[in-house]
This record gives structure tokens, C-alpha cells and sequence, in this order.
């Protein structure tokens, strides 16, 4: 894989797995889930 | 009887998620992404994301949960003229249900292939000949397929018994098993996928970004196109399942969740498809554009003969993979079936039993026809129409009603106070501005598409009928029942929680 296509992979990932993994972390802290 | 409840925000976000996670997620996501920039798709899908997406989520999740209501209920607590939109969406999710299911039966079957790899070396041959036996137009039925028509009846039965046991018995119950199942057998065949011999190929066409691509159009109205169809919003459902929230309840945070986490499940998947094709391709000695391929064509033509190439255990993978398609049609389509029947249970005040048995024998009986010879073609046609024209514009009139013509600060004070994160002018700006641009721009170019050229070359006697004439009577239906009386009148009180039993 390109260097190019590495840093979209790992841009992908952290904003939408790292997203809901941070929606979920402040759900489950503040009111449960 | 109190309106039927989630029996918790994670049922409820299963549910919504499950919802939301399609077949779309499975066979377009990767191939759309693919076609539109590789990765530089990934910037305007993420911007439409947050424009329309999201902010389209937590309005219908606010306006379900506010008004405890499916759609047609909903509208017409906002506004009694309205009413006939919440009806039209109702009878939009009709149709895709009805064919709908006819696609989970073939990913049903296929589950079953997998372990003897029925499909053979020509897996086109097999599954427009030997399997759904296509015929040569939409008005030469050829009989019923028995092959499509067995798992057709598996899955009816599925969904029947997911709607008969209520929204905690029944619904949330199927998503618990079905949302974690997928995501499981997703996470290991994305783990098989790139570890085959020429993954990094596959993931190379999908992730390396073609940055001048972003300043085509079209990959934008590309990027909002997947976003909105991927989400199950503006066709009835997220405001039928937001109306079983308790009256307190983070809607801000569970749209952001839902959003997100659809798409979390895209990526996934693409990387399980891209990196099965990147092997594919090696192994044939082509390029992965020469293998690559979207719809019902990645999965049931393109998927089976990698399926067949795999070193080891390829029935297992196999199986995985039409079970995946099948656990995430089944979740979406239990939520379709709801938002109609959750309609007519508001409107006639009938009981969850007798409504779900009169229900699904109508749309069983309905459903047929796309177990018929002819069923891939009248698919075709009614899918493109149902999704391009009719979705787009009954989500268009849906922004543009809501927030011009309702008091956005309304809806706003009633979730502000118990969300998380809080909504703000950003999220009126989106809706009264942003969200109708696109979703006219999409619209009115589709329209013009569909009026001047025949879509897939097929009769115009067979676009009239099963495009044309399905949109149009979504929409007379629509107006139709908003002239039929609510048999309790009562629950169209602005402060009156709906009551079924």
C-alpha cells in the first residue's frame, strides 16, 4: 500500500471508529447506556 | 396502555444501528468509495456526514421521540395538513419491504451454496439462469422460482416473529443477537480478507486518495447520495423507533451514535470486499478495477467466485459472508416492516397482534412477485425509483416543511436539556440551508435523468408501470389517508402520549 492510501486508511478509522467509540464513552460515563 | 418502550438505550441503539446497516453498507459503500477518488472519497463522504447526515438523524430521532408517534402520527401532530407526508414515507417503506425480503432470500440461499460452491465457474450463468431463472421483460412472470421463494418464506417468518413480539421482545431481542453476530463474522472476514495474498493491492484502489477528484461534483452528490440512503432516514423508520424512547432521553448523543457507527460498519466491510478482491485480482492476474464491482453484482457474481479461489475453507468464509448480508437485511428490513405497521396501528388503534397478522400476509402475498422470474427486473426498476425519486423528494419536502415551517427552537429546547452535546445554530443552518440545496440538486438532476432517458435501458411500458406509477402511488396513497379519520382522535393532542395495545 502507498504511504498516501496508509494515511486515508488511518483517517478513516480514527474519525469514524475513534467517533463512536468517543460517543459511546460519553454515554456510558455521563447517563449509561 | 402506554405507548410499547425500548427496553434500553443500548436495545434501542442496536435497533437503530441495525436499521441503518444494510446491504448498502456490504455491496455500495466499498465499490462508491472505490469509484469516486479512493480515499479522497473519504472527505466529502465525512463532510455530508456532518451536513446532512447527522443533522437529518437527530431531527426525526427528536420529532419520533417528541410526538411518540410513527411517521404519519408525527406530521400530523406538527401539522394536520402534513399528515399525508408521514404517509407517504409510510408506503415508500411498504414497497422497499416488499422487495426487500426477496434479496435477503437469495443471501439466504447463498448461505447455503457457500458450502458446496453450487454456483460452479460461471456465477453469472447460475444466479441469472440456473437460480432466479430471469426472464426476458417485467411483464413475463415465468412462475415462481422455488428457490427464491423457500428462503423468501424463511425470512417472512423471521420478520413476522420479531414484529409479533413487540419492540422489547421482539425487535430489540432479534437486533441483540443479529447486530453482534455481524459485526463478529464482519470483524473475521476482514481479518481473512487482509491476509490474503494481494490484500494490500485491494486496500490500495480503495484507500489511495485521488485528491483531484474532489473537485468533481458528482463525487459530492456521490458522497451525500451514500450518506443519505445509508442511514434509514426520511422514509418513516428512525422516527417510528425514536418514538419508542422514554420521554427522557439523549437524542444529540444517539444520533451522533447511530451516524457514526453505520459507518463504522462501511468501513469494515471494506475492508473485508477490498481485500478479497485485491486477492481475486491477483490470483486471475488482472487489476482490482477489472475485478471490482458494486450491488447485487459484488455480492452474488463477483463475491462467490472469490469465495471459490479462497486456500482454505472457503465454504466456511463463504457462509460468513452470505450470513452477514442476511443478518444485516433482516435487521433493516424488521425496522421497514415496523414503520408501516406502526402507522396503521396508531392510525385504526388496533391491536400489535391483529395488525402484524393481517400485515405480513398482505406484504408476504405482495413479495411474491419478486419471487417470480421476472422479480430481478421489476426489482431493478421499482429499487431505482423508490430510492432516487421518490426517497429524495419526500425527504426534500420533509427539511424544507420542518425547518422553514415549524419552529426549529421548539425541537431544540425539548432535546437541548437532556443531550450530551447540544445543537445550535450549526444544525438549523444544515437543515434550512444545506440539506434542501443537495437533496434539490440530487432530486431535480434525477428527475431530469429518468424523464429524458429510459434508466437500464429497459421498456418505457415497464418504467411507467413499476417506476413511474409506484412513486405516484406512494403519493396518492399518502393524500388518500390523510382523509381517512383517526380512530382516536385524541391522540393528535400535542401533549397526549400515543396508547396502543
Amino acid at each position: 500500500m502507498s504511504g498516501s492510501a496508509i494515511a486515508m486508511m488511518i483517517f478513516a478509522m480514527l474519525v469514524l471508529w475513534g467517533g463512536s467509540a468517543y460517543c459511546i464513552s460519553i454515554a456510558m460515563k455521563n447517563k449509561g447506556i | 396502555m402506554a405507548r410499547e418502550q425500548w427496553g434500553s438505550r443500548v436495545g434501542f441503539i442496536l435497533a437503530a444501528v441495525g436499521s441503518a446497516v444494510g446491504l448498502g453498507n456490504i455491496w455500495g459503500f466499498p465499490y462508491r468509495a472505490f469509484s469516486n477518488g479512493g480515499g479522497a472519497f473519504f472527505i466529502p463522504y465525512l463532510f455530508a456526514l456532518l451536513t446532512a447526515g447527522i443533522p437529518i438523524m437527530i431531527l426525526e430521532l427528536a420529532m419520533g421521540q417528541k410526538n411518540q408517534g410513527a411517521a404519519p402520527l408525527t406530521f400530523a401532530k406538527l401539522n394536520r395538513k402534513w399528515e399525508w407526508l408521514g404517509w407517504m414515507q409510510t408506503f415508500i417503506s411498504f414497497v422497499i419491504a416488499v422487495y426487500y425480503v426477496a434479496i435477503i432470500g437469495w443471501a439466504i440461499a447463498y448461505s447455503y451454496f457457500s458450502f458446496s460452491q453450487a454456483w460452479g465457474e460461471d456465477t453469472k450463468g447460475f444466479l441469472f439462469g440456473n437460480y432466479l431463472g430471469v426472464t426476458s421483460s417485467q411483464f413475463e412472470l415465468g412462475g415462481l422460482q422455488l428457490g427464491v421463494l423457500v428462503p423468501l418464506i424463511i425470512a417472512w417468518i423471521v420478520i413476522y416473529a420479531a414484529l409479533r413480539g413487540g419492540v422489547k421482545k421482539g425487535i430489540e431481542f432479534a437486533n441483540k443477537i443479529f447486530m453482534p453476530l455481524l459485526a463478529l463474522f464482519l470483524v473475521i472476514i476482514a481479518i481473512r480478507g487482509v491476509t490474503l495474498p494481494g490484500a494490500s493491492q485491494g486496500l490500495n484502489f480503495l484507500f489511495k486518495p485521488d485528491f483531484s477528484r474532489i473537485f468533481d461534483f458528482n463525487v459530492w452528490t456521490a458522497a451525500y447520495g451514500q450518506i443519505f440512503f445509508s442511514l434509514s432516514i426520511c422514509f418513516a423508520i428512525m422516527i417510528t423507533y425514536s418514538s419508542y424512547l422514554p420521554k427522557k432521553t439523549d437524542i444529540v448523543n444517539n444520533g451522533f451514535m447511530v451516524s457514526l457507527l453505520n459507518c463504522s460498519f462501511s468501513l469494515l466491510a471494506g475492508f473485508a470486499v477490498f481485500g478479497v478482491l485485491g486477492f481475486m485480482a491477483q490470483s486471475q492476474g488482472v487489476g482490482v478495477q477489472d475485478v471490482a464491482a458494486g450491488g447485487v453484482g459484488l455480492a452474488f457474481v463477483v463475491f462467490p467466485k472469490a469465495i471459490s479461489m479462497m486456500p482454505f475453507a472457503p465454504g466456511f468464509f463463504g457462509f460468513l459472508f452470505f450470513t452477514c448480508l442476511v443478518f444485516a437485511g433482516l435487521s433493516s428490513a424488521i425496522s421497514i416492516n415496523e414503520a408501516v405497521l406502526s402507522g396503521f396501528m396508531d392510525k385504526f388503534s388496533v391491536s400489535r397482534k391483529r395488525a402484524v397478522n393481517v400485515y405480513c400476509v398482505i406484504a408476504f402475498v405482495v413479495s411474491l412477485l419478486f419471487a417470480t422470474g421476472a422479480g430481478l427486473l421489476i426489482l431493478d426498476v421499482v429499487d431505482h425509483f423508490i430510492m432516487q425519486i421518490a426517497i429524495v423528494f419526500a425527504g426534500l419536502i420533509e427539511v424544507i416543511m420542518v425547518a422553514w415551517f415549524f419552529n426549529l427552537d421548539s425541537i431544540k429546547d425539548h432535546i437541548n436539556p437532556m443531550s450530551e452535546f447540544k445543537v445550535g445554530a450549526w444544525w438549523d443552518f444544515m437543515l434550512k440551508i444545506v440539506t434542501p440545496l443537495v437533496l434539490g440538486y440530487m432530486g431535480v438532476n434525477q428527475l431530469i435523468s429518468d424523464l429524458t432517458t429510459n434508466y437500464g435501458e429497459y421498456t418505457t411500458s415497464a418504467i411507467v408501470v413499476f417506476g413511474w406509477l409506484v412513486v405516484l402511488g406512494t403519493l396518492v396513497l399518502g393524500l388518500t389517508m390523510q382523509f381517512i379519520g383517526w380512530k382516536d382522535e385524541k391522540l393528535l393532542s400535542p401533549n397526549v402520549l400515543n396508547s396502543q395495545s
